[in-house]
C-alpha cells in the first residue's frame, strides 16, 4: 500500500488501484470523465520525482516536465506528494523596482520576488493587489537571472487592474505574486528545431521570455518572431529586436501591421497570416503563438495543416477578465 | 492465442503516429471539415486517438450508445453516409502512408466500419 499526501493530509493507495479511484474512495472531490487517459479531465501534479511514465502518455512535454499526471492511469509506485489544481495558488511577496512605458499604453513592470527558482519565462502569475484584486500576467524575462520577474501589462480601458498599474503603481510598492502557471515555454531538447513564435500586443511578453530562454540554452535552430499589432504605435521593443536579430544569426524579427499601409521595415497584414505566407512548411516545427484568442485559435489550426504536430504548439490565449 | 490487430500494427506509437496523418487530412477536407469548425484540436486529437485504438482492436472504452450520442447533433446538421465514406477513405490512405501491410488496414477499416449506424445514428 502506498501513501498519497495532499496538503496535511494522507490518503492510502491499494496495491494496483489507480490514484483518481483511492482519492475518490476517500472523499476527494475530483473531476474525471473517461478514465481512460483520453480526456485529460483528471490531471493532478506530483511534486517530488517519482516515475510516472505510463500516466504521463499524450501528455505535453512542458507538462511532464512539472510533474503533471493522469490520476486514472497512475498507480503508483512509491508514496506520492500530490497538488489539486486549485491548489496552486500560494502567493509570495514582491515588490515593485521598476516601472516604465514601453509603448503609448504598454507598462513594463518588474517585481523583486524571493524564491522563484521554479519560474520559467513564459509561464504566468497571478499578481494581487493588497484587496484582493487579482490578474494574470506572463513572465518576459528569464527569472533566476536577475531575482526578478518581468511583465507587459496594456492598459485596458475600464480595466481595474492594469489601470491601477498604470496610474497608481510605484517603485517600492508591495504586491503578491502567486506560483507560476501554464505549460507555454521552452524545454532545452532538440536544439537544432526551427521555433516559430507569433505573438499579438503584450503577447511579446511571454514569447520574448522564451526566446531569451531558448538562447541562453544555445538554441541552434532558425528562430522566427512575428510581432503584430493593428497600428505601428501599439508595437514596442522594435529596436531591442532587430538589434537581436543583427546580432545572433538564427534570430529573425518580422514586426507586422495590420491597419492601413506599413512603412519601411513592417510587414503588412495579421502577424500569424503574415507568419504563414513566410513559413509555408512548418513540419518538424516548434510553435509558441500568445496573445489574441482568435488569432490563436485560428493559428494553431493552420500551423497544425502545416505539417507541424499538436505536440509542438505552445498557446497562451489572453482572455480579458469579465469583470474588469 | 495471435496478437492482437493493435499490436501487430504497432502499439501506442502507430495511433500516434496515424492519429495526426489522419486529422490533418480531414481538416483540410472541404467535404467534412465543417463539422469540426468549432472543437478544441488538441480534445478533438485526443479523442481521434481513443478512435483509432478502437479501430485497432485495442484497449478502448467505446460503446455504440456513445458514438451514437456524441454524433447526434452532427446527423442533426447533416452527417451522412458520405461523410463516414470520407473518414473512412482518410484512414485507409492515412495507414497506406505508414506503410501498414493492405491487410491489417483491411482489418482495421473493417472495425471502423461496424459503428457506422451507430455514428448515423440508424
Amino acid at each position: 500500500m502506498t501513501k498519497l499526501t495532499i496538503g496535511e493530509k494522507d490518503y492510502n493507495c491499494e496495491p494496483d488501484e489507480v490514484v483518481l479511484d483511492a482519492l475518490l474512495r476517500q472523499d476527494v472531490d475530483i473531476s474525471y470523465a473517461c478514465r481512460q487517459g483520453t480526456c485529460q479531465t483528471c490531471l493532478l501534479r506530483c511534486t517530488d520525482k517519482v516515475p510516472l511514465t505510463k500516466s504521463q502518455s499524450g501528455l505535453k512535454d512542458t507538462l511532464i516536465n512539472q510533474g503533471y499526471f493522469l490520476s486514472c492511469l497512475c498507480v503508483p509506485e512509491q508514496d506520492m506528494t500530490i497538488k489539486l489544481p486549485e491548489q496552486s495558488d500560494f502567493f509570495s511577496e514582491g515588490k515593485v523596482v521598476v516601472n516604465e512605458m514601453l509603448n503609448r499604453n504598454t507598462i513594463l513592470l518588474v517585481v523583486e520576488c524571493q524564491d522563484i527558482l521554479e519560474y520559467k519565462a513564459g509561464q504566468f502569475v497571478n499578481l494581487q493587489r493588497e484587496d484582493g484584486l487579482t490578474r494574470s500576467y506572463s513572465i518576459s524575462n528569464i527569472p533566476q537571472q536577475s531575482k526578478t520577474l518581468e511583465f507587459h501589462i496594456r492598459r485596458l480601458p475600464g480595466g481595474q487592474f492594469s489601470e491601477w498599474v498604470h496610474d497608481e503603481i510605484k517603485v517600492g510598492d508591495q504586491l503578491l505574486v502567486s506560483e507560476p502557471q501554464g505549460h507555454c515555454f521552452y524545454l532545452p531538447d532538440r536544439k537544432e528545431q526551427g521555433i516559430l513564435l507569433v505573438g499579438t500586443g503584450s503577447g511579446l511578453a511571454p514569447l520574448a521570455g522564451i526566446i531569451s530562454d531558448a538562447l541562453s540554452h544555445g538554441h541552434t535552430g532558425t528562430i522566427h518572431l512575428f510581432h503584430g499589432s493593428s497600428e505601428l504605435e501599439d508595437l514596442y521593443r522594435i529596436d531591442e529586436m532587430r538589434q537581436l536579430s543583427r546580432d545572433v544569426v538564427n534570430f529573425n524579427y518580422t514586426p507586422c501591421i495590420s491597419r492601413g499601409e506599413a512603412p519601411e521595415g513592417f510587414s503588412s497584414g495579421r502577424a500569424h497570416k503574415v507568419a504563414l505566407d513566410a513559413l509555408p512548411d512548418l513540419t518538424g516545427w516548434r510553435v509558441f503563438l500568445c496573445g489574441h484568442p482568435e488569432m490563436i485559435a485560428e493559428m494553431k489550426t493552420q500551423a497544425f495543416l502545416k505539417g507541424a504536430s499538436v505536440a509542438d504548439i505552445y498557446t497562451d490565449a489572453f482572455h480579458v477578465s469579465v469583470n474588469e | 492465442m495471435s496478437e492482437s490487430l493493435y499490436d501487430r500494427i504497432g502499439g501506442d506509437a502507430a495511433v500516434n503516429a496515424a492519429v495526426e496523418l489522419f486529422y490533418r487530412k480531414v481538416l483540410a477536407d472541404y467535404r467534412i471539415n465543417r463539422f469540426f469548425d468549432n472543437t478544441d484540436m488538441e480534445q478533438q486529437i485526443a479523442k481521434q486517438k481513443a478512435f483509432f485504438t478502437m479501430a485497432f482492436g485495442g484497449p478502448n472504452n467505446y460503446t455504440g450508445g456513445d458514438m451514437r450520442t456524441v454524433h447526434a447533433k452532427m446527423v442533426k446538421n447533416g452527417l451522412d453516409d458520405s461523410h463516414f465514406d470520407a473518414v473512412m477513405e482518410h484512414l485507409g490512405a492515412s495507414l497506406t502512408e505508414l506503410n501498414v501491410p493492405a491487410e491489417l488496414i483491411g482489418e482495421a477499416a473493417a472495425i471502423a466500419e461496424s459503428v457506422r449506424a451507430d455514428v448515423l445514428g440508424k
